[in-house]
């Protein structure tokens, strides 16, 4: 059975190669484009001053590495114009006079930030970095007349260097096991009803559960295959850390798998077309990676949202895989969500069981 | 190919068109699709999903006890950034707290905090980020070097009365209240209208195939762009609906500024519809099964919509091979367009360069389909 489903599915080798080719691309793409460093702001600066203190504090900005001038006028019409087309995201406007208040004491001197707000995260950043390299320069202008009383030192646990790339990768693994499972079990049982070989299958000697499991074992292991595809990638290509213990990974993979075969072959016994069950696939699996904190902050979420992810069977994955990952968790720190993972897995196999009984036979 | 006269005739194009509805309707699953997952999408990227980092639970280690270490604490909480999730008494508790991720942040304040402000020597604070979550921690990291740094400009205030000679006014413009919706419900419809167009076409031709009707569309005298731009109305008009449905859910429900004209926005959606549309049925006559067809449209537009076209993920900063392919996905540009016309309120003058690749973009859509649907017929 399980062998007749292998030769079934790599029959069209066009399809066989999605099953690898997508996960590369998503590799790819995660590892490389997915980065929420900011670097290089396109900036333009407007300095109406004039004077070596104004040019100063604009190589001051430059100098760090966040920001990147792309252009300097004397108009402020011009960062108007810069920032509507885009083409600068922060403007600097030094007004006349900054160089006279900068040492006339009184109120000081002022300095305009503009920032393109359409992107939100990339504006809160980058007014954080400007901030800071204004009162850096400040606190060089006065000299040994100011000293901030108060300094921070920051450290990053798990990932010293702030790589967005040791975040995202892991999570991969996630999302393609459950993609892969998902759809390639919800197909795979609605063609048999399409093309009628259920009926064959029904008057086979086969027990339910030996059908069940022939079905999703091959789709099973092309989701550990692909696993183990991304891991060795992830650590050996990008570097990533792998600090927690495999078999742990193993463990939580093998209840994930559960949960996602299941939803699967649910799909498959609710859709009478390959269509349908596709769509469903889609309508299914949008809100599981949207909500999972794959991508967007689980803490960020309304108080209602974050309980619904509970019941998100890929936030409880990434959960552990990244701690596994990232900070070498172990048990005694991930049980809550292997048990939910379990739980779940026998929940959800046990309701497509039925179902799927129902329809067969 | 001969058998059609030149021109287009308008009684045959609008029968295939009425054809596909008819076909349409009764696919109720793909219209549930084109109309669900599109306010699905904008419900919960303008509800719950959101870049903003904030409630950050924090674990504040106050080793001073004093009344200025707790006005630091309180600074952090007042900021409305932290919400202080544990007091641990010592800096060893912050670990576990991290490795469960109930804390992401620790605000260390060592002994003697206090005393040091008071002496005028610099007090030393440390701050413990979960670099996991990388993003967060680097917008973390922003934050408490804002408050600690109007904190620390409070302090040398009050203590000798001297303040920094030069202070940064901040103002952001288009989005003045930095929410990530503002930017995030414009930018899904490109992706939205990217993934629907091409999916729903991604079926037409396949199914033909399927269903052995693509001898009997051969075996009519329709001429090929007639039957390409009949396929195409019927989900250009569900692809226009989308749009407005989008827009209008934005700008009602989650208060997303709308600043443009209209008509601009409809003009450019349509190109970009055609284009798309014009993608996916090429897909379709290239895969000829309607699974193959859907799992290759998805490849091919849902992924790259949705994450090289600047959507969620600054351009600027991708490597240049991957900025080099992003100049390829028409997302990108149609992406400037509405939120141009959304956030900045631009007109022609501005988005003239993405109106001509998104007139561009609808051409070669046209084209590709019009050539791999003359081959399939042969």
């Amino acid at each position: 059975m399980v062998r007749k489903e292998f030769r079934q599915l790599f029959r069209d080798p066009r399809l066989a190669r999605m099953v690898l080719v997508s996960p590369m691309i998503q590799l790819i793409i995660f590892g490389y484009a997915v980065s929420t460093d900011i670097r290089h702001t396109r900036t333009f600066v407007v300095d109406h001053d004039h004077t070596r203190a104004s040019r100063e504090l604009v190589r001051s900005f430059t100098a760090a590495g966040y920001f990147k001038i792309v252009g300097r006028s004397e108009r402020s019409a011009d960062l108007v114009n810069a920032m509507d087309h885009g083409s600068a995201t922060v403007g600097i406007e030094i007004p006349p006079g900054f160089a006279r208040a900068l040492t006339a004491g009184g109120e000081g001197a002022t300095v305009q930030v503009i920032l393109d707000g359409t992107n939100s995260n990339t504006a809160t950043v980058a007014q954080g970095y400007a901030e800071r390299i204004v009162t850096a320069y400040g606190a060089r202008v006065a000299g040994s007349r100011f000293v901030p009383p108060v300094d921070v030192r920051e450290r990053a646990w798990f990932n010293p260097d702030l790589a967005s790339r040791n975040y995202n990768i892991p999570a991969v693994v996630g999302t393609i096991i459950l993609l892969v499972c998902l759809l390639l079990t919800s197909l795979a049982v609605v063609r048999e009803r399409e093309l009628g070989t259920l009926e064959q299958l029904r008057v086979s000697p086969l027990e339910p559960w030996e059908m069940i499991a022939g079905k999703t074992i091959p789709f099973a292991l092309i989701g550990l295959l692909d696993q183990a595809l991304i891991l060795g990638a992830a650590v050996l290509w990008f570097h990533i850390p792998f600090t927690g213990a495999l078999g742990l990974l193993l463990l939580a993979s093998l209840c994930f798998l559960m949960t996602a075969l299941g939803l699967g072959l649910f799909i498959s016994s609710i859709s009478t077309t390959q269509q349908e069950a596709f769509m469903s696939t889609f309508l299914v699996f949008q809100p599981m990676m949207l909500l999972s904190g794959f991508m967007f902050p689980v803490s960020s979420m309304p108080a209602a949202f974050r309980w619904f992810t509970l019941l998100n069977p890929l936030r409880h994955y990434l959960e552990i895989i990244r701690g596994i990952f990232l900070k070498g968790a172990g048990l005694d720190a991930l049980w809550p969500q292997y048990g939910a993972l379990l739980a779940m897995g026998c929940a959800v196999m046990w309701l497509a069981t039925n179902r799927f009984r129902r329809i067969s036979g | 190919m001969g058998r059609s006269g030149p021109g287009l005739n308008r009684g045959r194009l609008l029968a295939i068109a009425r054809k596909e509805l008819l076909q349409l309707r009764r696919d109720r699953r793909s219209m549930w699709m084109a109309f669900v997952l599109p306010l699905l999408l904008v419900v919960m990227f303008g509800y719950a999903i959101t870049w903003d980092v904030n409630n950050i639970p924090l674990a504040a280690v106050d080793l001073d006890g004093t009344a200025r270490s707790r006005e630091l604490v309180d600074a952090f909480r007042a900021s409305g950034y932290f919400t202080v999730a544990a007091r641990p008494a010592r800096v060893r508790e912050v670990e576990p707290l991290m490795d469960r991720g109930k804390v992401r942040v620790a605000l260390v304040i060592p002994r003697g905090f206090a005393a040091d402000l008071g002496a005028g020597r610099t007090a030393p604070l440390q701050v413990l980020l979960d670099g996991s979550d990388a993003n967060t921690a680097t917008i973390a990291m922003g934050y408490t070097q804002g408050i600690v740094r109007s904190y620390s400009n409070r302090v040398a205030l009050r203590a000798s009365g001297m303040r920094l000679p030069v202070a940064t006014r901040s103002r952001v413009w288009f989005n003045q209240e930095l929410a990530s919706r503002n930017m995030i419900v414009p930018g899904l419809i490109p992706v939205i209208m990217m993934i629907i167009a091409a999916m729903l076409t991604s079926l037409t031709i396949a199914r033909e195939w399927e269903r052995g009707t693509m001898e009997q569309l051969a075996s009519t005298p329709v001429h090929r762009l007639e039957v390409v731009l009949g396929k195409l109305l019927p989900y250009l008009c569900i692809g226009i609906a989308d749009v407005v449905l989008a827009s209008v859910v934005g700008v009602l429900l989650f208060h997303v500024p709308f600043r443009g004209n209209a008509a601009l926005l409809m003009v450019l959606a349509t190109a970009f519809l055609v284009g798309a549309l014009g993608l996916g049925m090429f897909i379709s006559a290239v895969a000829r099964s309607q699974v193959l067809a859907t799992q290759m449209a998805m490849v091919a537009t849902f992924l790259p919509a949705f994450l090289l076209s600047g959507f969620m993920f600054s351009i600027d900063v991708m490597p240049a091979p991957l900025q080099a392919i992003s100049l390829l996905v028409p997302a990108r540009y149609f992406l400037v367009v509405t939120r141009g016309i959304f956030l900045k309120g631009v007109g022609v003058h501005v988005l003239l360069l993405q109106g001509l690749l998104m007139l561009a973009f609808a051409a070669a859509g046209l084209a590709l389909a019009t050539r791999a649907f003359r081959k399939e017929l042969r």
